[in-house]
């Protein structure tokens, strides 16, 4: 088994090495790709299913089976799937509970959704596609996308704006006037407080997004410098080795990146409910 | 001086607060390395936060990076 193994493997490699593939542009791997055109006829509303739309579910699909695997079978003393579930929750429960205390609870669903999502979206990505595979079902990441990023950005601050309204009725304008602040300088601080709140959502769309952009690029920058290092053949087809090295370390520090994208993304959210739930600082 | 080039020299200088990014990551390491070394029973607490603004300084750099791609494809 372990023979054929290997042998498979020094064919691909020798194939590869042999035969380099031609060289991508790094941003080749951000395109849309139209899998199933919905409507068929030109209608304005475009609906279709792009691989985009089929990478969102197949990570909506994945964080559902994990968490039906986890509680299929509940026991007091929990196995490996259940523990992973339950690492999850009390992870994302934890994380709610110390930004805003026992009052954010029912929001607990709103939140774990949205980090599983992104978290799905970011760590689907990094997968390495199978070689062979058409076009359009090559690994896509979607949160390199500014559009969805922003999309969930609006989302979350939309949810703090309605809880806030909510819990607060208009008393949540008082979030723009801290207390403790002279009347003499609202004039200054009202403006830049209303400002500091509408970039909200820019800021959180703009940094999932481009972190996402700028690491994938970067691991398709080092593996162009593999393809055309063999492809000049000689002595320069060793050095290749040394793009292998920094591809290895650039995905690991994706991998923490993904991770830590989701965290910081989760966690914003759930500072700015804090500050929906307790307006006046 | 031709307009493309203008572009990329003003690229170039779209990605200069990544000097920031630099500092700020090197002093913020620093000083949680510190603190660790100095009480490590404290570190456990520590470290969320600390990449919470790992994170946050990091995205400063990225945003740099959005608009000298900004200018280099507009």
């Amino acid at each position: 088994m372990a023979g054929t193994l290997t042998e498979m493997l020094g064919q691909f490699m020798r194939e590869l090495i042999f035969n380099p593939v031609r060289v991508a542009d790094p941003l080749e791997q951000f395109e849309i790709k139209n899998l199933i055109p919905i409507p068929v006829s030109g209608e304005p509303l475009d609906l279709s299913i792009t691989n985009s739309t089929l990478w969102m579910l197949i990570g909506v699909g994945l964080s559902v089976l994990l968490l039906l695997f986890s509680t299929r079978r509940l026991q007091l003393v929990p196995g490996a799937m259940q523990s992973l579930g339950e690492v999850t929750y009390e992870f994302i429960a934890k994380m709610l509970h110390d930004a805003t205390g026992n009052e954010g609870r029912p929001l607990l669903p709103f939140v774990f959704t949205l980090f599983l999502f992104i978290f799905m979206s970011n760590f689907l990505g990094l997968l390495p596609t199978i070689p062979g595979t058409p076009d359009g079902l090559h690994v896509f990441t979607p949160t390199s996308h500014i559009i969805v990023t922003f999309g969930l950005a609006t989302m979350s601050i939309g949810v703090v704006i309605l809880v806030g309204f909510i819990k607060n009725g208009l008393n949540f304008l008082r979030l723009f006037a801290p207390s403790g602040v002279p009347w003499w300088l609202m004039w200054l601080i009202v403006p830049i407080e209303i400002v500091s709140f509408l970039s909200r959502p820019i800021s959180l769309a703009v940094r999932l997004f481009a972190n996402m952009l700028a690491g994938h690029i970067v691991l398709k920058v080092f593996a162009g410098f593999i393809t055309s290092l063999i492809a000049a053949g000689g002595a320069m087809s060793l050095v290749a080795i040394f793009p292998l090295f920094g591809i290895v370390g650039v995905f690991l520090l994706e991998f923490l990146v993904a991770f830590l994208q989701a965290f910081v993304f989760t966690v914003l959210t759930c500072i700015y409910l804090q500050d929906a739930l307790h307006p006046s600082h | 001086m031709d307009a493309e080039a203008a572009k990329f020299i003003g690229a170039g200088l779209a990605v200069l607060p990544l000097l920031g990014v630099g500092l700020g990551l090197g002093i913020m390491f620093g000083n949680f390395m510190q603190g660790a070394f100095r009480n490590p029973s404290a570190t456990a607490g520590l470290t969320p936060q600390f990449y919470i603004a790992f994170a946050l300084t990091e995205a400063t750099g990225l945003f740099a990076l959005v608009i000298a791609f900004i200018i280099l494809a507009g």
